[in-house]
């Protein structure tokens, strides 16, 4: 079964431990500047969205990289970046509609989340499920489920 | 490790900024952020020093787990010698500026002298600047952080800052940063506003590196984080409903100080806890709260977020108020309200977010106020001098007196000398509810006995922060004790006063202690860091911390004479509720707090106790 990141933004109180447990699994520090999952905080609503990659099928990023280096993980269809192969020519950044693959000045390479090859750091390390890793046919159970529960179905009494 | 093992050192005298090495030997017995930064203030500072002149300094200190994914790891403390008191200050802040400060590779900044004119210290990693702020001088907090932003083409920047109350001297402004996280007691915002620095800008890329054993780091505060889930407080009253979860307890229990601590249960806390904060109102049909949020890193996530109702006469055309901001926390609710008597939960938001867009201490603001109401009611104050009718009550003269203190114009100026200084200029200093200068929070020492001796003992004056006996008296953590006995409180705020003031150097937040003990933070600490952090050796490093602050004190001309409470708090009965006709019994607990302190009937360190704490 292939799963997905699942955001659901109600949930996020704007912690960062998604963003340090990122940092920490990438580069084995705590440095919320280079995670690949940012929590945005909408300051006059009081929302908070974490944000990353959805893992396109036809990911814009792997279909613009001129040297093919962004790579399908087969195992979780997660888009990886070879470093080995990259370049660091940024193409991959201007073809990304949603703007969550990003280039590194440290590496010269880009950098994108890749699931952590099936076990994501953020949806462990968040503490209150608004980051969950689930099968990727049925993100919307959850919700699916909130709304069922409200249809007035109660058994009534003959 | 996980200390960056490096200070910035800011003379704003001579406009230097220089990196330094951290004192490891001082770390290993201070630990950090409050122990560590205070060991370097009174090693640097003549205890003797005018809070406001260049010789004061002001320290910004975080701890070796700020920064990390230790729980509520995002904690920095502001260190200085405080204006309100004369004493030593020590106020602690979460958001997100601590860990960005952290990241970019410093444990504390210490600033010294005076600029001539405003600037602002802008970090970007190791590369530090003093920059011009003659654009930001006059501005509040929430348009310097935006302008900051905008200038250095950062949004991911961080600020920390003064707004117009620390400018104007107000001697309770604080230090706000992400718009409305504080480092709110005894006016550490005003020694920054003294020395002409507005604000500190912090983007941080580096990181926090270097844990000792990194699985074993991981593995414990992943158990701690359990802890803190499982927990009733942490897991589910705090994020629900705040601290503001206190406000029925603490009414019930009859030791809410009502209108300047005449009374002892508030008749409108309901209006103004946090059951009505959920509640949605009858004007618009939203409630008062719009969500909760965490500081960085914490998985308890207690912090308000809330907005005003647009037609409420406070805000009426004034748009820049309609958005979410940070709403009420207890303190503030109960400071704002009960300490006034206002029940309009409205306008207590309002100046709620006037306290934090200027940056003003809402405790020290609120029981300040409830004193000019009292000075007003008796007719010592009248209208004409203060600008508005202000009896007890008036959700107006409260509203009004904010903005007054936040642009420091009119009676404002007066108010934003605190209670103690105001109160003796017009002849009534029985009236400030204060201690060592500091006003009260929201606990009645006749109703908690143990909060009595431990406001009378606190070291930057009377403060919630310094030993929180309630979890113990009131909420039975760790075990339950009698609020209305003295027996037994000497030893219990001891213990509370030492195991916060590790909890304080670490960089996590006291709120864990609903649910810790030294217990969990050791093994993160251990995990973490070189040195010795056993349980007992933290008990110890508490309790060398609580000396070094004394010390201080005592040298800075505080003596036994100090630990003491208004007379209100010592001769006036409680009126009404479980505490009804009890005074407080400091007479009985403060010479046992002495003596379970190692200290002489003076309240100094005896020399077997300095020496047995390596002082």
């Amino acid at each position: 079964m292939q799963k997905s990141l699942h955001i659901d933004p109600a949930k996020c109180t704007g912690c960062l431990q998604c963003e340090m447990a990122c940092s920490y699994e990438n580069y084995g520090t705590f440095t919320t500047a280079k995670s690949r999952i940012k929590v945005f905080d909408f300051h006059h609503t009081g929302r908070k969205v974490p944000y990353t990659c959805t893992q396109c099928d036809e990911a814009w990023c792997m279909h613009a990289c001129p040297v093919e280096a962004i790579k399908v993980d087969k195992a979780t269809g997660a888009k990886v970046v070879v470093d080995d192969v990259c370049v660091g020519c940024k193409v991959c950044t201007i073809s990304c509609p949603f703007g969550t693959v990003n280039y590194v000045q440290d590496t010269g390479k880009v950098q994108k989340c890749d699931l952590c090859g099936g076990e994501p750091a953020c949806a462990e390390a968040c503490p209150t499920g608004a980051i969950t890793y689930v099968d990727a046919d049925w993100t919307g159970l959850e919700r699916m489920k909130q709304w069922a529960q409200k249809l007035d179905n109660a058994p009534k009494a003959a | 490790m996980t200390w960056a093992k490096k200070l910035l050192r800011v003379n704003l005298t001579k406009g230097t900024c220089t990196a330094e090495p951290l004192n490891m030997e001082w770390a290993r017995q201070y630990l950090g952020q409050r122990g560590l930064a205070t060991k370097y203030f009174v090693s640097e500072v003549d205890p003797k020093v005018d809070p406001l002149s260049p010789d004061n300094k002001l320290i910004f200190a975080t701890g070796p787990l700020t920064g990390t994914m230790a729980s509520t790891g995002g904690r920095y403390s502001v260190i200085t010698k405080g204006p309100l008191t004369g004493a030593i200050a020590c106020s602690n802040s979460g958001g997100y500026w601590g860990a960005e400060l952290k990241m970019a590779g410093w444990d504390m900044v210490i600033f010294e002298g005076r600029s001539a004119r405003p600037v602002y210290l802008n970090i970007m990693n190791d590369r530090a600047e003093l920059l011009d702020a003659a654009d930001l001088w006059g501005k509040t907090t929430w348009v310097t952080e935006e302008t900051l932003k905008k200038k250095h083409q950062d949004p991911l920047m961080r600020v920390s800052s003064i707004g117009r109350a620390g400018e104007t001297g107000a001697l309770f402004a604080c230090v706000v940063n992400d718009l409305h996280r504080a480092a709110g007691r005894s006016g550490v915002g005003t020694v920054m506003g003294s020395k002409n620095l507005k604000a500190i800008s912090v983007r941080g890329t580096l990181g926090v590196s270097g844990i000792r054993d990194p699985k074993a780091f991981m593995a414990a505060t992943k158990a701690a984080k359990k802890v803190l889930h499982d927990n009733a407080v942490t897991g589910q009253g705090l994020p629900k409903f705040g601290t503001q979860v206190l406000m029925n307890v603490i009414n019930e229990i009859g030791a809410m100080p009502t209108r300047n601590h005449r009374d002892i249960q508030f008749e409108g806390a309901k209006d103004i806890s946090a059951e009505a904060m959920h509640a949605p109102r009858k004007t618009d049909g939203k409630p008062n709260l719009v969500t909760n949020q965490a500081c960085f890193g914490c998985t308890i996530a207690c912090g308000r977020i809330s907005k005003i109702d647009e037609t409420h006469f406070t805000v009426v055309n004034k748009p820049e108020y309609w958005g979410a901001s940070g709403g009420l926390e207890y303190e503030a609710a109960w400071a704002l309200g009960s300490a006034n008597g206002v029940n309009d939960l409205e306008a207590l938001t309002y100046a709620n977010f006037i306290c934090n867009e200027d940056a003003f201490d809402p405790i020290s603001f609120g029981a300040t106020v409830g004193a000019v109401m009292e000075l007003y009611e008796m007719g010592v104050l009248t209208k004409e001098q203060l600008g508005i009718e202000a009896p007890f009550g008036s959700a107006k003269a409260l509203t009004f007196f904010a903005e007054q203190v936040a642009k420091g114009e009119g009676f404002g100026k007066e108010i934003g000398m605190g209670s103690k200084r105001l109160t003796a200029k017009y002849g009534h200093p029985e009236l400030s509810m204060s201690v060592k200068g500091q006003e009260f929070p929201a606990y009645d020492g006749r109703g908690i006995q143990g909060m009595g001796l431990a406001y009378a003992t606190s070291n930057r004056g009377a403060c919630h922060l310094r030993g929180y006996t309630v979890a113990s008296e009131v909420l039975g953590i760790p075990v339950k004790t009698d609020p209305l006995v003295t027996e037994g409180k000497a030893g219990l705020v001891k213990a509370f006063q030492d195991a916060t003031a590790a909890f304080d150097s670490s960089g996590l937040c006291v709120f864990t202690t609903f649910a810790w003990t030294l217990q969990d933070l050791a093994p993160q600490l251990a995990a973490a860091c070189e040195g010795d952090w056993s349980v007992e050796n933290l008990g110890v490093v508490g309790e060398r911390i609580w000396n070094m602050e004394r010390e201080f004190n005592n040298a800075a001309g505080f003596t036994e004479k100090d630990d003491t409470l208004p007379a209100r708090l010592l001769k006036e009965p409680a009126k009404t509720g479980p505490a009804k006709g009890l005074v407080s019994g400091l007479d009985k607990m403060l010479p046992e707090y002495y003596e379970a302190r190692g200290w002489d009937a003076g309240g100094r360190p005896t020399p077997e106790t300095r020496a047995r704490l390596g002082l």
